[in-house]
């Protein structure tokens, strides 16, 4: 079954006079439990596509399906309950809220989804021992590390059991010891949850935890081929 | 799928509000300072204003004075002695000796001449029954020199301390009254001052001059007739009551006249009183208001960023309205409760008096005294809390709306 299909996906920017092609009819189709990067320089669409997947962005013409949904017809507040029960997003900058504790910022997508007080904290307390931050629950993001704050953002963005993860550069910003602990962290989930996961990335490392690669330059694929990915590390991810 | 727009609890709102409320807490500060003293100034300066047209109109209705007047249908065009009216009986006497009745009185009112050795001057020569006339205008605790009339037929007249300094006479001295009796013959006497007094207004402590009842009823040869009888209801803002059964028990060739018709220049300033607080209050707001817009116009661009971020986990676009208006409205409610506490504050301690002799004289101009008693209402008060929080949250839907359209992809990549 289909995660994720997309038709003829269009999208193009104005910048002053001049017209710039993000989405050159693109089509994809992403099955349940991939684990897919999205490869390509800068300017090549990756991120572009990611929102355009997560309903974030408008798109000149497009079909895209979420599973028997199609997103691309849905008013801007049904695509908030959209991307709140069915997306998991992992931003290059973390983008935590700066003024809620870890636990907060983890429990914040199931106050939405009206979760009841209790099972939200058992849940967030799981997920953050899951990601390495056990202890560190009451820390606000200033408190944190970059690792550790990109690990919140993902324990936020797999607390509620998305059927999808789209991480943009999720790595961009960390060392590579913690980018590591991420990636295997990123392929555990895919493997124990079946959460499918799309990663635009520029690096190497990352693409190497892919099942399948799909390379974008001028807002065209290019390239999409199945690849076995790395073993995933045996480290404890209890660091930053 | 859907969860509906309000998808938060209401805690949670509030947490996630309170703590952005006290991100920047300089603006916050500066801000509630400035909520606080624009509440303040709507309360304080209400009060003030009160007090002085409650001031206004206590004098006004007390210069008249009584609350309701009953006069020949021709006194008020021609005061004079021609237009007297018998002393009260039968009906009238009995509805005006009515419990509901605080006090009245009748009373002579006509113009005359007061000479003494050194000048002469025109005046208001009231003949009164000093205890009933007391009992209305609080005439004896005014005099502050010698003492005021005893009985209806004493034959002092008592006089105010600024038509004594223009006369150049003083306590003891004697004075000559000349006025018209009804046959336009001059009825004229001399009178011994037995008492000065000294009005709130100035004004009318030169032209007052008090005599008793009977005595000037000789002199003017009218029998037991006066110009008009005067009475006093508990409250002047509420005798129709009591008015409406007057005017039934008063003859048909009488006038009967409450006081917002004797003086309408009184009963507009009362009337226009409440809609001068609301304006009043909303200027304040307007200025106030400008702050307000700005405060949130920069909390909201300073958190494009995380607004964005909040937008693309799923929260809708009227939950991020919801979240900036509860965030004004804290703030609002903060700033009220310090405000209102302020006002509280001032207010209270001055109701005693505040002494502002130092611009009496203006003052009187406009009918009001020298201490001024500054008047704090409750409906005031609850008037400028429900202004401020309509108005408050209404200005806060711009930012708030603002926040709420927000592309996504653009805030969560602004920096």
């Amino acid at each position: 079954m289909s995660a994720i299909h997309c038709m003829q996906l269009c999208k193009t920017f104005k910048q002053g006079d001049e017209t710039i092609t993000g989405l050159d009819h693109v089509d994809i189709s992403i099955e349940v439990g991939e684990f897919v990067c999205l490869s390509g320089p800068s300017g090549s669409g990756k991120t572009t596509l990611l929102n355009a997947i997560g309903g974030l962005d408008t798109h000149d013409s497009v079909e895209i399906h979420m599973g028997n949904i199609r997103i691309d017809q849905l008013d801007k507040g049904s695509l908030a309950d959209m991307r709140l029960h069915n997306i998991g997003f992992v931003f290059q900058a973390y983008n935590l809220i700066p003024v809620l504790s870890a636990q907060e910022n983890v429990e914040f997508v199931m106050q939405m989804q009206g979760i009841v007080a209790h099972e939200r904290a058992r849940h967030a307390r799981e997920i953050l021992k899951e990601v390495g931050l056990e202890g560190m629950e009451d820390r606000r993001p200033a408190q944190l590390s970059g690792g550790q704050q990109q690990r919140v953002a993902v324990a936020r963005a797999i607390v509620s059991q998305p059927q999808l993860v789209l991480a943009d550069e999720p790595t961009a910003n960390l060392d590579s010891v913690t980018a590591s602990h991420l990636m295997n962290l990123f392929s555990r989930l895919n493997q124990h949850h079946h959460i499918t996961f799309i990663i635009a990335t520029h690096d190497k490392r990352v693409m190497g935890y892919a099942k399948r690669l799909i390379k974008m330059r001028d807002g065209k694929i290019i390239g999409d081929e199945k690849q076995t990915p790395v073993a995933i590390e045996d480290v404890a991810d209890s660091s930053g | 799928m859907n969860t509906g727009v309000f998808n938060i609890p209401f805690k949670a709102m509030l947490t996630l509000s309170w703590r952005n409320l006290w991100r920047n807490y300089r603006r916050t500060l500066i801000m509630l300072a400035a909520i606080s003293m624009a509440v303040w100034a709507m309360i304080f300066m209400t009060a003030i204003m009160r007090g002085m047209v409650d001031d206004m109109l206590h004098q006004g209705v007390a210069n008249l004075p009584g609350h309701i007047q009953i006069h020949h249908p021709g006194f008020r065009d021609d005061p004079s002695v021609v237009n007297s009216i018998d002393a009260p009986g039968g009906e009238l006497l009995a509805a005006l000796n009515d419990s509901q009745t605080k006090s009245w009185t009748s009373r002579i009112k006509v113009p005359a001449v007061i000479s003494s050795e050194r000048d002469t001057r025109g005046i208001s020569l009231l003949g009164v029954e000093p205890e009933s006339e007391n009992r209305i205008t609080g005439i004896a605790e005014q005099v502050v020199e010698g003492r005021f009339l005893e009985g209806d037929d004493d034959r002092g007249v008592v006089i105010g301390l600024k038509l004594a300094e223009r006369l150049e006479t003083r306590l003891g001295k004697r004075v000559v009254i000349m006025s018209q009796d009804p046959d336009n013959n001059i009825a004229d006497r001399g009178f011994r001052i037995v008492g000065l007094y000294k009005a709130r207004l100035e004004a009318l402590e030169e032209v007052n001059v008090y005599a008793a009842r009977g005595t000037l009823q000789k002199l003017l040869k009218i029998g037991d007739q006066v110009s008009e009888i005067a009475i006093i209801d508990k409250d002047f803002r509420d005798i129709e009551s009591l008015y409406a059964k007057i005017k039934a028990a008063t003859p048909d060739n009488l006038e009967i006249r409450a006081w917002y018709e004797l003086d309408s220049y009184l009963s507009s300033m009362l009337n226009v009183m409440d809609g001068f607080v609301l304006i009043w209050i909303i200027i304040i707001f307007l200025a106030l208001s400008f702050g307000l817009v700005n405060t949130l116009m920069m909390a909201v661009f300073e958190r494009r960023r995380e607004i964005g971020l909040i937008q693309a986990l799923g929260m809708r676009p009227g939950m991020i309205v919801y979240q900036i208006l509860l965030e004004s409205l804290l703030l609002l409610l903060i700033g009220l409760s310090i405000g209102n506490a302020l006002a509280l504050a001032t207010v209270l301690p001055l109701e005693s008096g505040l002494d502002i002799s130092s611009v009496a004289e203006g003052l009187a101009m406009i009918g009001a005294g020298s201490v001024l008693y500054p008047n704090l209402r409750l409906d005031d008060m609850i008037l400028a809390n429900v202004v401020v929080i309509m108005l408050g949250t209404l200005t806060s839907i711009l930012p708030a709306w603002h926040a709420a359209r927000l592309d996504p992809v653009q805030a969560i990549n602004s920096t």
